[in-house]
């Protein structure tokens, strides 16, 4: 009931032009990447009138923007951090929008021995063994999180092997895939870039399917009492809408060489 | 495009209005501590640009001094940034070619009883054509940069993504034809200009040559 009120009164105030706001979205170079925002935000922005900016960082550094006021709404995926930000009072509340899967990519050539297997944390822990290259993003990104808590879970110390054979790269997916292309390493990836990388180049995907590769993203309002100069009501209809029927069918129904990239799964 | 044109030239305008007065200031003015002042413009001509970004972040942020203009991502907050990194260049070049110039016209100058100061405008005026050279510099520095841009800018569609943003994020996407063929398309345009300003300066310096 309440909901439906709050969702009646966003179409009333995004209807009028007047109303119309521009949010800043602090997201993830995987959502930009893939070009999910582009096939998305302009059916939101036709729904509602207000006009969204993408900033395309890493999860970290997109919390890290949005703690400082720079933003208006989050859309990231690393749960922990999301939830840390919610608690801290720099965030209204986070909701469950999407989710895919991280794949773990490599050498075609398969030096360690890992292609086919479902279980990713033996399969580090074989390319760990081998002195397999493994290229990090190593940006406090939710995949570089998402990484790291394999190997922590594989127990593997990464970081005596830094500058070994890990490579921590300090940069975005795309940027690191390129690296890894051109050392033929292995590397974790979120699906949606890895179908829209288009220089995958002697690598391939070598493990998937793993429910420790599960992979969701959350969307947060910055919190006015914080920020009061973000535009809350037009952050909380972004919200609404990316949760709501006609963002999650959006979401659903935007894909990339025939393959669905994103699974809504928003609770409501 | 445009836009890359747009933030580059209104970068190297705003420098050149700092730049050059400062840079002859520095050249005629003798004041305690402009040794050390000549130096240090002279080092920030290697301000990296990445270094620029996060300070004007920090500073055009919410949280930092002036969040409140709210200048964040925005093409303004990328042409501070430029700025930031073209008037040291526009400033030490022109303090060079006015030094050079008030070494070889002073005498002649004060003995028509023209002051220090007074002579700058005649300084500058004369040292135009190298001083082309300067804003060329500058304009190459502006037009070529991603680090800062990048940061302040956020490289949001239709906002703040210029050239160079634009080929950093096809080359992350794996674009790599894409990338490549845009960065010819910039070089081109940079080109395109130096070439210009250039013929234009090589064209007034001959008539110059035939008038006397």
């Amino acid at each position: 009931m309440i909901r439906a009120l709050v969702l009646t009164m966003a179409g009333v105030f995004g209807a009028g032009a007047a109303w119309a706001e521009v949010i800043v979205l602090q997201s993830t170079t995987s959502t930009q990447n893939s070009g999910l925002l582009d096939a998305i935000l302009p059916q939101f922005e036709a729904a509602t009138g207000h006009e969204v900016r993408v900033v395309a960082v890493g999860t970290g550094q997109a919390i890290r923007n949005a703690r400082n006021g720079d933003g208006d709404v989050l859309l990231v995926h690393a749960r922990a951090a999301e939830e840390e930000f919610v608690a801290q009072g720099w965030g209204v509340e986070r909701f469950d929008v999407m989710y895919n899967d991280f794949i773990l990519v490599g050498p075609a050539t398969d030096p360690a021995g890992i292609a086919g297997s479902v279980d990713v944390v033996t399969a580090l822990a074989a390319v760990a063994a081998a002195r397999g290259v493994f290229a990090s993003r190593g940006d406090d990104s939710g995949t570089h999180k998402a990484e790291l808590r394999l190997w922590s879970e594989a127990g593997v110390d990464v970081g005596g092997a830094s500058g070994g054979w890990y490579r921590e790269t300090g940069s975005g997916m795309g940027a690191t895939l390129n690296l890894a292309a051109g050392m033929q390493a292995h590397v974790l990836t979120d699906r949606a870039s890895w179908t829209a990388f288009g220089n995958k180049d002697g690598l391939e995907i070598l493990v998937e399917g793993d429910a420790r590769l599960f992979n969701q993203y959350g969307v947060i309002a910055v919190n006015p009492e914080r920020h009061p100069h973000v535009q809350a009501e037009a952050a909380q209809a972004f919200i609404d809408w990316m949760t709501g029927p006609e963002g999650q069918a959006a979401i659903a129904g935007f894909d990339l060489q025939g393959r669905q990239l994103f699974f809504p799964n928003a609770a409501r | 495009m445009l836009l890359s044109l747009r933030v580059s030239l209104l970068a190297v305008v705003f420098a050149a209005l700092i730049g050059l007065p400062l840079g002859a200031a520095l050249a005629v003015g003798r004041f305690p501590g402009r040794r050390a002042l000549i130096i240090l413009v002279n080092a920030l001509m290697g301000l990296p640009p990445v270094v620029v970004g996060l300070l004007v972040y920090l500073a055009l942020s919410r949280s930092g001094p002036f969040g409140v203009l709210g200048l964040l991502y925005t093409p303004t907050a990328m042409i501070i940034a430029q700025v930031v990194l073209v008037t040291p260049i526009i400033a030490a070049l022109t303090r060079q070619t006015v030094e050079m110039l008030d070494a070889e016209y002073a005498e002649t100058l004060r003995s028509l009883g023209v002051s220090r100061l007074a002579s700058v405008p005649t300084l500058l005026w004369d040292g135009r054509l190298a001083l082309m050279t300067a804003l060329l510099a500058g304009f190459g520095r502006a037009i070529a940069e991603v680090g800062a841009v990048m940061i302040v800018g956020g490289n949001i569609n239709h906002v703040t993504r210029v050239m160079t943003t634009t080929i950093a994020l096809e080359t992350s996407k794996g674009n790599l034809a894409l990338a490549l063929a845009l960065g010819a398309v910039l070089v081109i345009l940079s080109v395109l200009i130096t070439g210009a300003v250039s013929m234009a300066g090589m064209r007034s310096a001959s008539q110059e040559v035939r008038h006397a």
